[in-house]
Formats: structure tokens, sequence, C-alpha cells
């Protein structure tokens, strides 16, 4: 047989690996940053730019895009090569891939700040660098499935199936949930509004947890699990079916227990044997990680990436048990809106994510620099304060998330709210939110001293760039007797790939498919209207700083909510909203009913200095929109652009609508001077109230002058 | 507030139904399917990422990187 010889590109690997370090320090010191300011609002600084709710949406990016990003690709790239036995198909779409994705990084890190958002979660960035994700995608893509083709070993392991579909799926679900229509540069509007925009965006928002972290590094433990322990996985069979039910159970598993009221009884039965099969999948993988380690468990004790790769599967087992627990409608009343999610998402960015990054960084970094870890110790240290990091996060998170829900849901023997001040139930978690800040600087520390360790391993090498191998040539793509049709699909990837996207499309249909019909399906309130140009304008000053990070508009028909916010939201209240701004999370309360519940002037001090107007508070102060001065040249095109994906603004209001908006804010700065507020009807802060006191209130009856056609 | 909405979608019901029948089918399938491959086969596509055909015979890069 005749032999090849080539060589394996390091040098991509290498560049990926220094951007997951840079970046991984990046997103856990604004991670880090927003644990303090959560509980001490004097570190919001008073500055736009590094306040809570603009920088919430840096670290989440930060750290699923770019830290957990990089560690993917550079795993992929180095252990791809390897499992095809060929180089990378090109060079410089390796570069074009590189250096697209550090410029999308880097235009996030200065557009997230700024207040550039779509405020839609994980996909906050506005829609030019939502273009320019997608194409960097597509080079990803062809340079994954050039790899392939031109492949000197016939058969495909298991991790380029989870690479595949992970390419696939991304692609798709970002496609989906980025369509909107732009108004300029730095905003555009969700083409979807209200209860359709928040099926979609919840869509992709799990399925971009599944095939974004989950599926890549479930590539990545099959291939450097075995490769660090020196032994093949475990079971290969049960690699196969926990790539294809994993597959194609997750693109469907988000919104399927929304779905299952409506399935009759036999269905239901079914459905809910199949949910608990669910857990078979995951835990298969975990299983399988661990399993493994037979009889090297001597080494685990030893080699301290072993440890951090354990502790990752051991983490990832208990993130998809904890999952399925979740999404039971019983559970979920209780966790939803409070910090038992962020312990969740946590346990698998800390503990799934985050180690098994290092495990692989500890062993390939020695590999492609020829030379040993600096010191072994210092990984061992890593690892234990990792470790308790994740503990001091977690636990004080579960038990704030389950001490506050408890809190809001108790009533008093007479029925009435045992604690009606949404605030006590904040202040009380402040001593559960130092600790888990305490937990977060533990795992800072922990990461600090291994890029410290990596660094210096680094520099006591010398970089491997052009690794040589060699491999025989492959056959040719003739079928053998005998062969089965599977084998045959493995060995044409363009197929593979064909078949993996038909699967996952046909979940992902058979999920979208109703969401599309929605639309039509809200049952429309006669009472709701567009909203006005002020009030438009408002609620993009709303979603610039970021408030739907801690505040959520979406109050549950449960009786604590009616009791302590007002009537439950209904879906026709919602049909102008674009984007739904349900929020995920209640660091604040929900305020879906703010409208009309406080004076105007309230909201002008609170907004000056909410510790001033509720002694306590944990929000920042938004002083500056008391200063600065709405930007009205945008209010044409705003009304254009919503009219255009059907928001029934008359014809020719957007010539009157700047008329209509200084009308309104002369009334509401009216009213705040007459309180003794020095405001001119200009000041953004007009806008924003004109906003909250609109919040809900289209249901009661309140009359909100007709909007007229304009010749 | 999604169950209200999708369940006044008529013929709702069937996408859940065959979602189910579908998955649930496939699922079956690949059991079959991977306790029915050969002992070799598995072997072969195990040992993969064992061999990555380096010729850098690098014998101070034990397994697990440290020493």
């Amino acid at each position: 047989m005749e032999m090849e010889k080539f060589s394996y590109d390091n040098r991509i690997v290498r560049n990926f690996a220094i951007a997951t370090m840079v970046w991984g320090v990046v997103g856990m010191l604004v991670g880090l940053l927003i644990a303090f300011q959560i509980y001490l609002p004097v570190l919001n600084f008073g500055l736009p730019y590094t306040t809570f709710s603009r920088l919430r949406p840096l670290h989440t990016n930060a750290v699923i895009f770019a830290f957990v990003g990089n560690a993917m690709f550079m795993g992929i790239y180095y252990s791809l090569q390897r499992i095809t036995k060929a180089r990378m198909f090109s060079d410089l779409l390796s570069k074009i891939h590189f250096w697209g994705w550090q410029s999308i990084i880097l235009s996030a890190a200065l557009t997230l700040p700024l207040g550039i958002t779509t405020s839609k979660e994980y996909a906050e960035l506005e829609w030019p660098i939502d273009i320019l994700i997608a194409l960097v995608w597509v080079v990803f893509a062809i340079n994954m499935f050039g790899t392939i083709a031109k492949r000197r070993e016939k058969h495909m392991y298991v991790a380029i199936w989870f690479y595949v579909a992970t390419v696939v799926t991304v692609a798709v679900l970002h496609i989906v949930n980025s369509i909107e229509i732009p108004v300029n540069l730095f905003k555009s509007y969700s083409m979807y509004a209200g209860v359709q925009d928040a099926l979609v965006q919840w869509w992709y928002g799990h399925n971009a947890v599944a095939f974004f972290l989950t599926t890549p590094f479930l590539g990545l433990m099959y291939y450097y699990l075995p490769k660090a322990a020196g032994r093949p996985v475990y079971s290969y069979k049960l690699s196969i079916i926990h790539f294809w039910s994993l597959i194609f159970i997750y693109i469907w598993a988000g919104p399927h227990h929304l779905l299952y009221t409506a399935l009759p009884d036999w269905a239901q039965s079914l459905g809910t044997v199949f949910s608990i099969m669910l857990i078979a999948p995951s835990w298969g993988g975990m299983i399988n990680g661990l399993l493994t380690l037979r009889g090297a468990w001597d080494k685990v004790r030893e080699d301290p990436i072993l440890k951090f790769m354990v502790v990752a599967v051991t983490a990832y087992g208990m993130a998809t048990f904890e999952g399925p627990m979740l999404s039971l409608k019983n559970v979920n009343a209780i966790a939803h809106y409070t910090d038992w999610i962020v312990a969740h998402v946590h346990v698998g960015a800390l503990g799934w994510n985050g180690f098994l990054t290092f495990g692989i960084l500890y062993w390939l970094i020695p590999r492609i620099y020829k030379t040993n870890l600096y010191s072994k110790k210092l990984a061992n240290i890593h690892f234990w304060i990792g470790t308790l990091g994740i503990v001091f996060y977690a636990v004080p998170m579960y038990w704030s998330g389950i001490t506050q829900s408890l809190m809001w849901k108790q009533f008093t023997p007479e029925g009435i709210l045992q604690y009606p001040n949404f605030l006590e139930t904040v202040t009380n978690l402040i001593p559960l939110y130092a600790i888990r800040s305490v937990g977060g600087t533990m795992y800072f520390v922990g990461v600090i001293i291994g890029v410290y360790n990596l660094v210096k391993t680094i520099k006591a090498g010398s970089l491997l760039a052009e690794e040589p191998a060699e491999a025989p040539a492959r056959m040719l793509n003739t079928a053998e007797p005998g062969e089965t049709k599977h084998r045959w699909l493995e060995r044409k990837p363009l197929q593979f790939a064909l078949a993996a996207t038909v699967l996952v499309l046909i979940g992902g249909l058979i999920e979208i498919i109703p969401t599309f019909l929605v639309k039509s399906n809200v049952p429309t309130i006669s009472s709701v209207k567009p909203y006005t140009p002020l009030e438009l304008q408002g609620r993009d000053l709303y979603i610039r700083e970021g408030c739907n990070n801690c505040h959520s508009q979406m109050i549950r028909p449960f009786r604590s909510e009616t009791e302590r916010y007002g009537e439950y939201s209904k879906a026709g209240e919602y049909v102008y909203d674009h984007p739904f701004l349900w929020g995920s999370k209640r660091t604040g309360p929900d305020l879906h009913r703010e409208g009309m519940k406080y004076p105007n002037i309230w909201h002008y001090l609170h907004m000056q200095d909410p510790q001033q107007i509720s002694p306590g508070s944990l929000m920042p102060a938004y002083a500056w929109l008391l200063e600065d001065e709405l930007d009205m040249s945008t209010t044409e095109d705003k009304i254009n652009a919503l009219r255009s994906i059907g928001v029934p603004y008359p014809a020719g209001y957007e010539k009157i609508a700047n008329e209509e908006l200084m009308k309104q804010a002369l009334e509401i700065a009216a009213d705040l001077q007459k309180n003794g507020a020095p405001v001119t009807p200009e000041k953004e802060i007009v806008a924003l109230i004109a906003y909250l006191q609109r919040l809900g209130t289209d249901i009661k009856g309140n009359k909100t002058a007709d909007m007229k056609e304009v010749k | 507030m999604y169950k209200q909405v999708l369940q006044s979608i008529s013929g709702i019901e069937i996408y859940p139904e065959i979602a189910l029948i579908i998955f649930f089918a496939f699922f079956l399938g690949v059991i079959v399917w991977s306790f029915t491959r050969s002992k070799k086969y598995i072997s072969t596509m195990e040992n993969i990422p064992l061999d990555d055909s380096s010729s850098e015979k690098s014998s101070n890069l034990n397994a697990g990187g440290v020493k």
C-alpha cells in the first residue's frame, strides 16, 4: 500500500487556543464584575457602558461565542485533521474563519456596551454582525466538509458526526432567528412579533445550547477523552445511539412540553415514556465517557487532565438530568425567572464547557509545542480551586432561586401576599449573591493560574506548526461486497451531511410549523393599538439599556402573580411587540402592568437614583437618560420599517410622527415640571416614561387616540 | 400562554403525534442497527482516534501530556 506524506496544520489550532484563553479571561472577568454589581450597585460606576444591563449580554456572548466558540474550533481543527488523516481543506479558509470570528467577537465587545442590541438572548448582535456570522460559518462549513471529502481514513469516527450536526444546525438556527428588518446600520426590528417572536427565540435559545454548547463538545469528548486515557471509548455502539437520539430529540425537545396538553391520551403516555427516555442519550454519553476510564482510575488520581475531564462529564450528566426536570410544569413554575436557572446554566458552562476546554488545552498545548506541561502542580491547583468555585457558585444560586420563588408565592393565612414588596424578596438574597461572587472569583483565579501555566509551557517549547504525518492513500470509493447502507453513507460526507440535515429539519419543521401558524391564531384584542412614536422611541431605549435583562413582561396566570402585578398577560397584548420583551429573569419585578401604576415623577426620580425612591434597591441609576436628548431623526424610518412588517400605522403617518411625538412629550414634560423636575420634552427620560406608562394598559380600556391617515 | 395559543390552531395535535411516531421508530431503528454491527467494524471504529498517523514519535508526550 502506498503511503502518502503530508502535514497537519497546528498553527491554526494554536491561534484558536490563544483566542480561547484571551477571550475566556475577558468573558469571565466581565461575568465577575456583574456578579459584584448585582449586589453592589455602586460598581455600575454611573456610566452607560459599564452598567449591569449592558454588560450582562456582553458576558453571555463573550463566554458562549468567544470562549466556548474558540475552544470548539481549536478542538475541531486539531481532531478533525487526525481522525480524517488529512490536512484542513484550505489554509486560507482556516485563516478567514479565524480572523472573521475574532472580528465578530470584537464588534460584539464594542456594540453591546454601546447599547446596540436586538435584546433577543444570545442573539443580541445587530444585523450587520448577524450577516458576518452567517458568512464566517459558511467558510467553516466549507473547510470542514472539504476536509472530510479528501480524507484518507475511510470511516467517519463518531466525533465527526457531532461536528457535522453542529455546523448544519447552528446555521439553520442562526438564520431563522435573525430574520429582521433594518432601520439603519445599528438598529433593526425582529420580523416576528410577540408570542411568535418568543417561540422562535426560544426554539433558537434551546437549540443553541444543544448545538453550540453540547454537540461540538460531545464530539470533542469522544476524541480527547480516549486520547487522554490512552484507550478506546467504552462502547462505540452506545456512542452511535447517543449521537442519533441526541440530535433527533434535542431539536424538538425545546417547546415539546408546550404542546403536550393538546395531545390525546395514548400519545401523552407514550410521550411521558419518551421524555424519560430522553435522559438516556445524555446519560448514555456521560456513562460512555466515564466508563472509558474503567480500569484507569489510578490514572485519574495522577493526571489533572483526566480530572478536568471527569468533572466536565459529570457536570454534563447533572445539567442534562436537571434540564428535563426543569421542563416539568410544576418544577418550572418554581424555577422560572429565578437564580435556579442561573445555577443550572453555570453548572453547564463552568463545569462541562469550561473544564473540558481546560482539559483539552492542558493536553494539546504541550503536544503542539513539543514540550511538557510547565507545572502539573499548578494544574492540580487550578482543578481544585475551579471545582470549589463551581460549588460555591452553584449552591447559593440554587438556594437563592428557591428562596425567592417561595417568597413570591407565600400567602398569609388571611390570603394576602406575605411579601407584597418585591424588594424584600431581593434584599434577602444579598448574602447569597456575595457567596456566589466568591465562587466566581475562585473559578476565575483558577483560570488565571491555568493561563499562566499554559503560557509558561508555550514559552518553554516551540510550535510544531507543520506536523509531518503519513497515511495510506484512500482507496477509491467502490462498494465492498456486503457493505451496509450506513457504511455507504459514511464514505460519502455530502450524502451523510444531507441525511443529517434532513433529519434535523424534520424535527425542526414539525416544531416550527405550528409556530408560523401562531400568528393568525393569536386572538386579537381590539383595544390593543400600536405604540405612539414617543412610546416606540421609549421602547427602543428600554432595549438599548437592556432593561429586559432584569425585568420580565410576562405575568403568569398564578394567583401569586395576579395579586402582585395585576391581570395575567394575554397573547393578544403583544401583537405589535417587535421584538418581544418577556425577559427570562426577575432580578427586579415584572413590568407588564407597570403602566399608570406610579406618577411620571416617580419614574423620573427612580431613574435618577433608584435607592432614593426604594431604599435598598439593587437597580443601577440611569441618570444619563435625564441629560441626553432623544434622537428623533430615526422616527420616520422606524415607523416605515414597522409598517412593512405588519404594524398598522396609517399611510403617511411617518410624516407627522415627530409632530405627534413632540405633542405627547410636551404633556409628560409639563407634568414632570409641575412636580418639580427640571426637564425639557426632548430628553430621553420623557420617551422612556411614555413607554413605561403605556405598558399593559391597553386592555384596561385606556383610550389611546386613534392614528389618522395623512394625505 | 403558548399552550392556549397553540391549542386554538386547528389540526395542531397531528404535529406532536407525527413527531412522536417518527422519533420513536427512529430511536428503535438506531438501537437495532447499532446492535447488529460486527465486532470487527466496532473495533476498527473505536481505534480511529488512537492512531493519528503522526510521524512525530514523541515519546515524551505520554498519555495525559504531563509527567
